[in-house]
C-alpha cells in the first residue's frame, strides 16, 4: 500500500483542488485549525470554494486568509463574529453564506459521513433557517429537516497520528475535526506528530484511518490564542 | 432599585441543583458560575466540547488546546471529559442537559427568544444558542428589563429575528422573575427585586403576564 505519509502539506494537497469544489474544514475559532492545509489552498490560488466549516478563522488567521485573497464562493457557518472581513464580504454580497446552527451542523456532517441523506431536529424551527426547508410533525412536535453534508475534500488538524492514519486529538482543538474527517470523500490530515504504526493504543483512537487517506506533519506549531483569559493565585 | 447583573446571575443559579449538567451562554450568564455552592456538584458544559468546564488558568497553566465556546482559556476539573462538535450537540439535542442559562434582546410572552442578530446592524451569527434552546430541557434567560434606550424586551411578539419558538421557561431580569409551569402556561410574575413594584415592572413591560 502506498503510504500515507506526506512530506509538507502541498504534496499532501497535490492533484486534489479544483475550481468550485466543495471542503469541510476542522477547527472552532482559531483552535484545532488546520493552518498548514489552509496555507496552500491559498498558495494554489484554487477559485470559488465552498466551505462547510463553523467559523472561518479570524481576520488574517486560518480560513480567514482565503477571505482576503476572495477564494471563498461560499460559506456554511454558524458564526461569523470575530471576522470583520467576512461580516463585510456577506453584507456587501461577495460572499454566499448558508447560516447553519452549530449542532446542526455538526450533525450534517456526521450525517453526510455516514451515508444518511437527511435528517429532521428540532433546532431552529420557525426561525430563518427553517426557511424553504420540509417541516414534519412527529409526536406532536414540529421538526426541520436537514440536508446531509459531504464534501470533495476534509482539511482536519489532530494532535498525534500513526503512519496507518489513526488519529488523536488534543482537548477541545478536536472539536470540528472529528467529524469533518468523516465528511468527504479524501480527508488530508495535518498533526503534530506522525509515530510508527503500532504505536498508538487502539482504544484511544479517536478517528479510525479509514477515514484519512493523505497525513503530513506541520510541526512546529505556534498556535494563536483568540481571547488569552487568565486569574492570579489568589482568585480561585 | 432592582437587581445587579451579578445579582440577576445570583437568582438564576438558584435554580441550578447539585449534580446539574449546565451549559452558560455569554454575558450575565457567565456571571453564575460564581454563585454556584462550593457544596453543590455542577458540571459546565462547552458546546466546543468540554464537560467540566473549570476557572481562567493561571498564567503557566495557558493551553491554546483548552478553551471555552467564546474561545477564552479555561482550564479542566477532576471529572472532565472531552469530545468531538458532534456529541456535544448529541447530548444538548437529546436533552441530556438539565437547564441552559442565556441571555436574550427580547423573549415574547409565548416564550420565543431572539438573541442572534439585529437586521442591518449586528449579525454575528446563532452559534449554538439555536440548538441549545431547542434542546435543553429548560431554558432560563437573563437580561436587562428594558434595552439601552429603554425599550422593553419582554414583548408580545419578538420583533427581531427569533433563535427559538416558545422554549424559554423562565426569565430573570434586573427588575423581577418570570416563570411558567409548562409550555402552555402564561408566564407568572414570581419575584420582585428589593424596591421594585409591580407598577414599575408593568410599565416597562410589553408582555402579558399574571401578576
Amino acid at each position: 500500500m502506498a503510504s500515507k505519509v506526506f512530506p509538507d502539506a502541498a504534496a499532501a494537497l497535490d492533484g486534489l483542488l479544483f475550481d468550485g469544489m466543495q471542503i469541510c474544514s476542522g477547527g472552532f475559532g482559531v483552535c484545532g485549525i488546520p493552518e498548514r492545509l489552509i496555507d496552500v489552498l491559498v498558495e494554489s490560488g484554487v477559485r470559488d470554494i465552498t466551505i462547510a466549516s463553523n467559523n472561518c478563522g479570524i481576520d488574517g488567521v486560518g480560513l480567514g486568509k482565503l477571505l482576503l485573497t476572495k477564494q471563498i464562493r461560499k460559506m456554511m457557518s454558524s458564526y461569523i463574529g470575530g471576522n470583520a472581513e467576512f461580516e463585510r464580504q456577506f453584507l456587501s454580497g461577495e460572499l454566499e453564506l448558508e447560516f447553519c446552527p452549530q449542532g446542526t451542523l455538526a450533525e450534517r456532517c456526521r450525517a453526510g459521513g455516514a451515508g444518511i441523506p437527511a435528517f429532521y431536529t428540532r433546532t431552529g424551527v420557525g426561525t430563518l433557517v427553517a426557511e424553504g426547508k420540509e417541516v414534519r410533525n412527529f409526536g406532536g412536535e414540529d421538526y426541520l429537516m436537514e440536508r446531509g453534508i459531504f464534501a470533495d475534500l476534509a482539511i482536519v488538524k489532530a494532535w498525534k497520528a500513526d503512519e496507518s492514519g489513526n488519529l488523536i486529538f488534543r482537548k477541545t482543538a478536536r472539536n470540528f475535526n472529528e467529524v469533518m474527517a468523516t465528511a468527504a470523500k479524501v480527508c488530508v490530515a495535518e498533526v503534530e506528530e506522525i509515530v510508527p504504526t503500532g504505536c498508538l493504543e487502539p482504544d484511544s483512537i479517536h478517528i479510525p484511518g479509514i477515514y484519512v487517506k493523505r497525513l503530513v506533519c506541520g510541526a512546529p506549531y505556534d498556535k494563536v490564542i483568540e481571547f488569552r483569559t487568565t486569574r492570579t493565585e489568589d482568585a480561585v | 432599585m432592582g437587581w445587579s447583573r451579578d445579582q440577576i446571575a445570583a437568582r438564576a443559579a438558584q435554580e441550578i441543583g447539585d449534580g446539574y449538567y449546565v451549559n452558560l451562554g455569554i454575558g450575565i450568564p457567565t456571571l453564575v458560575v460564581d454563585h454556584i455552592g462550593p457544596d453543590q456538584d455542577v458540571t459546565f458544559h462547552s458546546e466546543n466540547g468540554l464537560l467540566g468546564m473549570g476557572p481562567f488558568p493561571l498564567e503557566h497553566e495557558v493551553d491554546a488546546d483548552l478553551i471555552n465556546a467564546g474561545k477564552q482559556t479555561i482550564t479542566e476539573t477532576a471529572n472532565s471529559a472531552y469530545f468531538g462538535s458532534a456529541s456535544s450537540f448529541a447530548m444538548v439535542r437529546g436533552g441530556h442537559l438539565d437547564i441552559t442559562i442565556l441571555g436574550a434582546m427580547e423573549v415574547s410572552e409565548g416564550g420565543d427568544i431572539a438573541n442572534w442578530m439585529i437586521p442591518g446592524k449586528s449579525i454575528k451569527g446563532m452559534g449554538g444558542a439555536m440548538d441549545l434552546v431547542a434542546g435543553v430541557r429548560r431554558v432560563i434567560v437573563t437580561m436587562e428589563h428594558v434595552s439601552k434606550d429603554g425599550t422593553p424586551k419582554f414583548v408580545r411578539e419578538c420583533a427581531l429575528p427569533l433563535t427559538g419558538v416558545n422554549c424559554v421557561d423562565m426569565i430573570v431580569t434586573d427588575l423581577c422573575v418570570f416563570a411558567r409551569e409548562d409550555r402552555q402556561s402564561p408566564f407568572q410574575l414570581i419575584e420582585l427585586a428589593p424596591n421594585v413594584t409591580l407598577d414599575h415592572v408593568k410599565t416597562n413591560t410589553r408582555a402579558f403576564f399574571e401578576a
